[in-house]
């Protein structure tokens, strides 16, 4: 019964991973034919290239700035929703899934209208005259962040909800009965039985905001670098795929070595399980 | 007392934060609708009157109707082929004792944490190596990789929820395996297989990333077509067609859950 799941991810996802390592190793010769070998030429191209370098530590420090803002204003949020015992708390957490599932080009097209320099935020602010000139906000870094937040920060309340939404309630009442502060109940008894949900979250906002090619490419200026546009431009537009398979497996074992050292100290199924909800 | 009034504060605090919180993430699908009725050519603000001909312009469109078709079947194709690969292992990784479980369940989901564009590039070069090209066929097999993983959560989800009496007690009545499975499990899983089925469908409709690597010049699915657009500028007629697909990818997951829900009340 497992066998075609496991044949088609075998052969259609592990292989060509695997593959894609092999490749980087092959020789592009002089006629721009890419043949079997084993040589260091096309890593040692990408790895004296400085600009690569500065494509990955910008895409890492943007996916880090990313996470932060993610969790920033993700616990408080997955908190109240754990907490509140009024209201329609199922309807709550479906209407935070509905942006989820509305298109992610659409979504991220959307910040172009919000954002631009006729976009609703100067609109409004120059029609108040609170400024005369619009603002920049558009493509640079900060409304690519904006994007990215904005798509991620769902997974985050998500994590950090069922994290929450599982500590047994008898402890942090135990807690304040001895007499703890509800701040320092927090501190000492909530937030760190929520850390799994509240890493989990993190972990997967990184991974996806560290992949993603649409988001800067749509948001981003001319001076953003993102590693996963260095990808598309060497596969597909200047079809150099020995740099672009060297590109790929550099992103991939530097996120994959990301995700082991969280598996280390947490579960990885932590994060599945807010899939499956 | 002055404790339950100060996180009485805290929570009402907390209160207008997640409302901050849920107003982010409804504007900007908002201002995509409102300027979809701009009468304006620009595409952007200000609104200089409401108008309905960017919809006439939208559906009178053949390329964008073509990239409808061709996201549709492509949609529809995929999923079908992952929901039954994808609830023959949720069943098998359930139902069933084996060793390695742990290890497998794993590389189920690992479509959903390896960065999408590796396996853009992964499939397509490996895909050459077997004489492929980019084509309609290499998109259907990426996106049937890229959906299965949900399909297994989805179901095997509904399938730890499910007491296995139900099973044995068929079993001990007499029915063989096969019985049991066709009469007993498989209603009481159709709800899932159903929301798995359009779990697979939304994510391969919605995908672009994978779908740019993969696609042939020329064939366009509904969010290449959109980001296609963009590259020229934001006209009207992209927030016409955004409203199309909020409302589309709305109403998808909107008639699955009731789906669902009408069928395990019904039982």
């Amino acid at each position: 019964m497992l066998s075609p799941a496991l044949v088609s991810l075998a052969l259609f996802l592990i292989a060509p991973i695997l593959f894609v390592l092999i490749y980087s190793f092959w020789l592009r010769t002089a006629e721009g034919l890419d043949v079997p070998a084993f040589q260091f030429g096309n890593w040692m191209s990408v790895a004296t290239d400085s600009y690569y370098w500065l494509g990955l530590y910008s895409t890492f420090k943007m996916s880090l700035i990313t996470t932060i803002a993610c969790a920033v204003v993700g616990y408080p949020t997955a908190y109240f929703l754990a907490r509140i015992r009024f209201g329609n708390k199922a309807l709550l957490l479906f209407l935070l899934f509905l942006p989820f599932w509305i298109s992610y080009i659409i979504r991220t097209m959307a910040w172009i209208s919000v954002l631009g320099k006729t976009g609703a935020v100067n609109t409004a602010l120059m029609s108040l005259g609170l400024i005369s000139e619009p603002f920049k906000m558009l493509y640079n870094d900060f409304s690519v962040i904006m994007g990215l937040v904005y798509f991620l920060v769902p997974y985050m309340i998500i994590n950090v909800y069922v994290s929450l939404d599982g500590i047994d309630r008898n402890l942090e009442a135990s807690a304040r009965t001895l007499g703890c502060s509800p701040w320092q109940t927090f501190r000492e008894v909530t937030l760190p039985l929520s850390l799994p949900g509240l890493g989990a979250g993190c972990m997967l906002c990184f991974v996806l905001a560290a992949g993603s090619y649409v988001t800067p490419r749509l948001l981003g200026g001319p001076d953003t670098l993102f590693f996963p546009d260095l990808i598309y431009e060497a596969i597909i537009s200047q079809l150099d795929w020995p740099t672009g398979a060297v590109l790929s497996v550099i992103l991939l074992l530097s996120l994959g070595l990301l995700v082991a050292v969280y598996n280390r100290f947490m579960s990885l199924s932590d994060i599945y399980q807010s899939f499956a909800r | 007392m002055s404790a339950t009034l100060e996180s009485r504060t805290a929570l009402w605090l907390l209160g207008l934060f997640s409302i901050g919180v849920y107003i982010f993430q409804f504007a900007p699908i908002v201002v995509v609708m409102l300027l979809s009725f701009n009468a304006s050519r620009s595409g952007a603000f200000p609104m200089e009157g409401v108008s309905l001909q960017w919809y006439g312009k939208l559906f009178a469109n053949e390329s964008i109707l073509e990239a409808f078709r061709t996201s549709i079947i492509l949609a529809f194709g995929c999923s079908l082929i992952a929901t039954v690969v994808g609830v023959m292992a949720a069943i098998a990784l359930v139902r069933y004792q084996f060793k390695g479980k742990n290890a497998i369940s794993t590389l189920i989901s690992l479509p959903l944490l390896v960065p999408e564009v590796v396996m853009g590039v992964a499939l397509l070069m490996f895909l050459k190596l077997l004489g492929v090209y980019r084509s309609f066929g290499m998109l259907q097999l990426g996106h049937t990789v890229l959906a299965l993983p949900f399909v297994v959560l989805v179901v095997q989800a509904r399938l730890v929820g499910l007491r296995q009496n139900f099973e044995e007690a068929a079993l001990s009545l007499g029915a063989n395996r096969l019985q049991t499975f066709r009469e007993v499990t498989l209603p009481l899983i159709s709800p899932a297989i159903l929301g798995g089925f359009l779990f697979a469908v939304a994510i391969s409709f919605d995908n672009i990333t994978a779908t740019l690597f993969w696609k042939k010049p020329g064939i366009e699915t509904v969010p290449t077509k959109i980001f296609a657009m963009l590259r020229t500028s934001i006209s009207p007629e992209i927030n016409a067609l955004g409203t199309v697909m909020i409302i589309l990818t709305i109403l998808l997951p909107l008639i699955g859950g009731y789906v669902v829900r009408r069928f395990s009340r019904g039982r």
